[in-house]
């Protein structure tokens, strides 16, 4: 499996009548199983291309193909993780994990199981019957995971998805994902702002400028797993991605 | 003190009342509370030949009931059907802007043209009472719910038909709710309204206007207590459910 995202861009007419160009022309191919990291500052378009990938959003020109198949709408075998306010509230924590499965028909019984059991992946199988309002800011990311997890996508989408938690439980909710990714292998794009975020998670990390969003450098990272945030081999990389951003964001205020 | 003013003071405005009553001395203008007392005492007597409290307290809620039920048939799924389809509430809209402050009342001549005195005549006032706040409050609703709500649906794969039914109604319910919770409070107000129109024979606005005819004040306060205590109690049961099945309310997170 490969996901190829070949010549996009995307154009649209701010409030002002202005015409902005979000993307520009991005061409990456992102390999099966891989984690990858779309890092950059807010406005730079790493959301809108994530939404691309998803099928929320459509390119102005270009396109997104998945095994040999154009995405034009929400593909099956690709999940979504939302920053935040993604967890239904009528809804109890089995029930919310359960939700794509039952969109897709399956029986009660059956996906009744197979959300107990992602559950118990993401380790919230005593809050089954609890409700999302009843929970921690990182616990409903767990539930948002395996819910994404539980209808067996073959990519997980991630849009900032610890953007809303503090400190501590997002550096949990990394080592976490790290885990759940080794466990169930599947190909991780992540939107993150933290450069931080990127170097602890990433197989490679894709700098994006700002306006128009452009791929500034495909940063392969070859650290050993578990990474250690104050090792040296972290902090010379981490500095790196730090200039290229403050470059870039200069650049982008002249 | 302050806790049981609320207890205190219906004491005391009784006591007033009781009072003011006996300084009036007028059984036509204010009479005692015990004459209402005994009144209300015996919901299931006839009151001159216009049948007992509780044969018009039931007609009544049976014509509210329906007038309600039918004005909730029609307003959600419109309401819920302009909130999602955004040419159709641009096209709608003014109209429903210019007909909303209109009162249900001033409906009644137009009501009596149309349908004649008569059941069909309160129906439709109660009707357009109920309409209006549970329709706007649908689209309202509809309107906000919250946009990943919808997109997550969608990244699963939801057809539009699950969307609606799996999304959108269960995330606007709160909203939908408080309009029905509205909505039927105006349509027990414009059934005793309608009621008190010449040619009705039965209801409570119906009796409390016929005991004025007699010069019986103390029906007429029963009445309206009467009138006052089915709207608490029913508004007591829509806050009931909405606490039990909408307790998710307010903690969108």
């Amino acid at each position: 499996m490969t996901l190829k995202i070949d010549h996009v861009s995307r154009e649209f007419v701010s409030n002002a009548g202005e015409l902005v160009t979000a993307l520009d022309n991005i061409e990456l191919v992102i390999e099966d199983q891989e984690f990858i990291c779309f890092l950059g500052p807010s406005g730079c378009g790493k959301t809108t291309l994530l939404r691309i990938i998803a099928g929320l959003d459509t390119a102005t020109s270009g396109r997104v193909v998945h095994d040999d198949h154009e995405i034009c709408a929400p593909d099956p075998k690709m999940a979504m993780i939302f920053q935040e306010y993604s967890l239904y509230p009528w809804r109890n924590v089995l029930e919310n994990v359960a939700f794509g499965l039952e969109l897709r028909g399956i029986d009660r019984d059956t996906r009744i199981k197979e959300a107990e059991r992602y559950l118990d992946l993401v380790g919230l199988e005593d809050f089954s019957r609890s409700f999302p309002y009843e929970l921690s800011g990182g616990m409903r990311q767990r539930v948002a995971v395996a819910r994404a997890l539980a209808v067996d996508p073959a990519v997980l989408l991630m849009d900032e998805p610890f953007g809303a938690l503090d400190a501590q439980s997002r550096n949990m909710m990394q080592k976490e994902l790290l885990d759940i990714w080794n466990k169930t292998k599947k190909t991780i794009v992540f939107v993150t702002h933290s450069v931080d975020e990127a170097v602890f998670l990433a197989d490679r990390i894709v700098v994006f400028t700002p306006r128009p969003g452009r791929i500034r450098e495909n940063i392969p990272l070859n650290l050993p797993r578990p990474r250690e945030r104050t090792s040296a081999e972290f902090a010379s990389i981490r500095r790196h991605v730090l200039d290229l951003i403050d470059e870039t964001s200069k650049s982008g205020k002249v | 003190m302050k806790k049981n003013l609320k207890y205190f003071l219906p004491i005391i405005v009784i006591f007033c009342w009781e009072v003011i009553a006996i300084v009036v001395n007028n059984e036509f203008i204010l009479p005692r509370v015990e004459s209402v007392l005994a009144i209300l005492a015996e919901p299931l007597k006839d009151l001159f030949g216009s049948g007992s409290l509780l044969e018009n307290a039931y007609m009544s809620i049976y014509r509210v009931v329906t007038g309600f039920l039918l004005g909730a048939c029609v307003a959600i799924p419109l309401g819920i059907l302009m909130g999602r389809v955004e040419w159709l509430d641009d096209a709608i809209d003014p109209i429903l802007q210019v007909l909303r402050p209109i009162p249900p009342i001033a409906w009644i001549p137009l009501a009596l043209a149309w349908f004649k005195i008569g059941f069909g005549s309160i129906l439709f006032i109660i009707f357009i009472g109920a309409f209006f706040p549970i329709l706007v409050n649908s689209i309202d609703g509809v309107k906000r719910v919250n946009r990943t709500w919808i997109e997550t649906a969608q990244i699963f794969g939801a057809s539009n038909l699950q969307l609606l039914i799996k999304v959108i109604v269960p995330a606007a319910l709160p909203t939908i709710w408080t309009g029905l919770r509205v909505g039927f409070g105006v349509a027990w107000m414009s059934v005793v309204a309608a009621e008190m129109l010449p040619g009705t024979t039965s209801g409570l606005g119906y009796l409390i206007m016929y005991a004025y005819n007699f010069g019986q004040i103390q029906v007429i306060i029963a009445g309206m207590i009467v009138i006052g205590l089915i709207g608490l109690c029913i508004d007591f049961l829509l806050r009931q459910v909405e606490r039990r099945k909408l307790h998710w309310q307010g903690m969108e997170r």
